[in-house]
């Protein structure tokens, strides 16, 4: 049994064999091919941020990008993230698709007056003349005992700026799906990568078109995804806590409790549909995230929740979070980021709730 | 002044400016002083809010705004800019609609005036230049046709991080950006001396091989041809160029100000100079190039001019509230968009 989002990195979740147009990919590779596509067929795509050009990034995103299309399309930037995210924007006011990485979560703050006072504002201040098709990808949330600020979970933070959209993938589809329809965008989009999913594989239906980049619909990218269905209580989570949830629904089941995870993906707009849908089946929720508990994204989560399904509802929607201390380093992870425990003491936490 | 490393492209071969410009040139700062003044009455009368008036900076604003091509270049300024702005013809109602607080940034059309928004986090958009003219870069533009940015700040400003990240970005990357620094002395009331170490802005440039020249700010002619050789340099994909602009803030640093708090009248007296519209229009009696009727139809202008603005800002209504909602994103989302009903049903009850 996988205790750890490091266990669960050695193990392949794939279970579907090939079909055509459906390729076993990891989500590196997943985003690598997004990012060639979007380079090939945008040609004021613009790929930069450290290390992304020879090196392909310290994750190997943009691996081989840079030699394919070339260094005025895929260029490594002095070591600064306001200089990038600053950048970000004049690039934008002259017609291009930037598409900036910041290495590391962490290293977004210093990059955050950038980010919150003039990406996100621009459209507004400049009354819609110059929108900001800015996607800026994140290596994001933690599970991969890396040394400090090298794993943060920023959600709420972002997700909290007016002017900003956040989503986070969590299978190597979507990672794909998500990346291409963010650039295609007209506004900017933080885009948490779950770094402790980069080596997972999955599998991509890299045919099917992307809706928003082209007349297609794949089924509802645009919103969560049912990532398995249940009746008895419904797990919401994003990024990499949507496998941890599978892994806890597959336990739970041997109890015969049979759980529904929703996997958020934008975590703005939230997809407060999704949220009623499912919980106004299950009756019961608990929302799991790395990120500490006051103030997160969770709170948000329970009253859309709260707000939908008040009356149906047969206990209050639980939260099972990081605590309220600086994201630890490695070997105190474990015990911060929701194991597999602590979210079956949430759902047992729901379950046996009784009105009093 | 001091110049250090000497600009590669300078434009030696540019012709000197011709009567008819230096005419145009007086009668845009005496446009500006008087805008600017009356912007400050403005404010006492109740007609807005507040105002960052540029007193005795006409001629660092007007000489380098008049150097802009507006085809082709683009200005990042601060919430100081109006002299730029007037010289580069914008429409100035919708660039005084900041100080009414109907708007924030202006509500003239960026890419039309090739004027951003107007920015209040300083040195916010020094990096936004420096993006934008790398953007140049990366279109292909030839050397010698290039599109230039243009930043501006103050010596306040300069101690920014940002600044410090986009002069080190713009040499990198060899972006045709003009950091134009006007240097009045003062941030707020912190004066120079307490603001900018190494001696002075532009002397940091040295530190980045950017090209840098600090010039007398208060002699329009100076500034407009240190600034056409700047555009020059950078338009013939030589990289940046650092101009300091020497002058002074006389008035307030707002109308929110007091500037008695920290510095004395007779310091400011001292300490200003030469006033930059007395000595051009000295200049230009010395040299014939015009006359008193000139100056005064200059005034009649300005004062036209202002009458104008002053009615059209007393004009500008509150903006529709639903563009509070409408203007976030290209693509509102659905809890925006829900909002925006909830806000519209409530208000229409009150
Ligand atoms: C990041 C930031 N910090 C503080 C302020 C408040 N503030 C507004 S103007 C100013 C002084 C700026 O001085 P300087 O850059 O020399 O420009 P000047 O106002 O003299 O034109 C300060 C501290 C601000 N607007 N932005």
């Amino acid at each position: 049994m996988p205790e750890t989002i490091t266990d669960l990195r050695l193990k392949d979740d794939s279970t579907e064999t090939d079909t055509a147009g459906v390729q076993q990919l990891s989500m590196q590779q997943a985003l690598n091919r997004a990012l060639d596509e979007i380079l090939a067929k945008n040609p004021k795509a613009v790929i930069f941020g450290e290390d992304c050009g020879r090196l392909g990034g310290v994750f190997r995103i943009t691996d081989g990008l840079q030699a394919k299309h070339g260094e005025d399309r895929v260029f490594d930037t002095p070591l600064a993230e306001s200089g990038i995210l600053g950048m970000s924007v004049g690039l934008a006011m002259a017609g291009f698709h930037p598409i900036p990485e910041v290495q590391f979560d962490g290293f977004a703050y210093p990059a955050i007056n950038q980010i919150v006072c003039q990406i996100a504002r621009m459209n507004y201040r400049s009354r819609g003349t110059l929108p900001m098709p800015i996607t800026l990808r994140v290596p994001s949330f933690g599970g991969i005992r890396a040394p400090e600020h090298h794993g943060e979970s920023l959600e709420a933070l972002f997700a909290h700026v007016p002017g900003l959209k956040v989503v986070s993938p969590s299978t190597p589809h979507d990672a794909y799906h998500l990346l291409k329809y963010a650039a295609a965008r007209p506004d900017p989009v933080i885009f948490m990568e779950p770094k402790s999913r980069y080596w997972q594989k999955g599998p991509v239906d890299v045919t099917n078109a992307t809706p928003g980049t082209a007349a297609h619909d794949d089924g509802g990218l645009t919103g969560a995804r049912v990532a398995r269905e249940g009746r008895h209580l419904t797990l919401v989570a994003w990024g990499a806590m949507v496998s941890r949830c599978l892994q806890v629904a597959e336990l739970a089941a041997e109890d015969g409790i049979d759980v529904e995870v929703l996997d958020l993906r934008w975590l703005k707009p939230i997809d407060a549909e999704a949220l009623a849908r499912s919980v106004g089946k299950t009756r019961r929720a608990v929302v799991v995230h790395e990120a500490p508990l006051t103030s997160g994204l969770g709170a948000e989560v329970a009253q859309l929740i709260t707000q939908s399904c008040f009356a149906t509802l047969k206990a209050p929607v639980e939260r099972v979070t990081g605590f309220d201390v600086p994201y630890p380093s490695g070997d105190l992870e474990d015990e911060y980021i929701p194991n597999i425990d602590r979210i079956l003491f949430g759902i047992q936490r729901v379950l046996e709730y009784r009105r009093g | 002044m001091t110049t250090n490393p000497v600009l590669a492209a300078v434009d030696d071969d540019a012709a000197p400016l011709t009567h008819h410009q230096l005419r145009e040139l007086y009668t845009l700062m005496a446009a500006v002083r008087h805008l600017d003044t009356s912007a400050v009455a403005w404010q006492r009368q109740g007609i807005i809010p507040g105002y960052a008036p540029e007193l005795g900076q006409e001629a660092a604003q007007v000489g380098s705004g008049y150097a802009v091509d507006r085809t082709r270049d683009f200005v990042f300024p601060t919430y100081r800019e109006m002299g730029v702005a007037r010289a580069m013809g914008l429409d100035m109602v919708g660039y005084m609609s900041t100080h009414k607080a109907t708007w924030h940034g202006g509500m003239y059309n960026p890419l039309e005036s090739r004027f951003a928004p107007i920015q209040a986090v300083v040195a916010g958009s020094v990096l936004h230049a420096v993006g934008w003219a790398h953007g140049q870069t990366l279109s292909g533009n030839a050397a010698g046709d290039m599109g230039v940015a243009m930043t501006y700040f103050g010596d306040g400003a300069s101690s920014q991080g940002d600044v410090h990240e986009a002069m080190n970005f713009a040499a990198v990357m060899k972006a045709p950006v003009v950091f134009f620094i006007q240097n009045n002395g003062w941030a707020i009331s912190v004066p120079t001396e307490r603001q900018v170490a190494g001696g002075s802005v532009a002397a940091r440039a040295a530190g980045y091989s950017i090209p840098s020249l600090q010039v007398d700010g208060n002699d329009v002619v100076a500034v407009f041809e240190a600034t056409r050789s700047a555009f020059a340099h950078c338009r013939a994909g030589n990289g940046p160029v650092v101009i300091e602009a020497m002058t002074y803030r006389r008035g307030p640093h707002s109308t929110a100000d007091d500037p008695g708090r920290y510095r004395t009248l007779e310091e400011e007296r001292l300490d200003a100079g030469e006033d930059p519209l007395e000595r051009f229009k000295q200049r230009l009696l010395t040299d014939g190039v015009a006359d008193e009727a000139f100056f005064a139809d200059a005034q009649r202008l300005a004062v036209e001019e202002e009458e104008a603005v002053r009615a059209g800002i007393a004009d500008l209504g509150p903006r529709p509230g639903a563009e509070m909602f409408s203007l976030v994103f290209q693509e509102p989302t659905p809890a925006l968009q829900s909002q925006a009903t909830a806000w519209r049903e409530e208000s229409e009850h009150a």
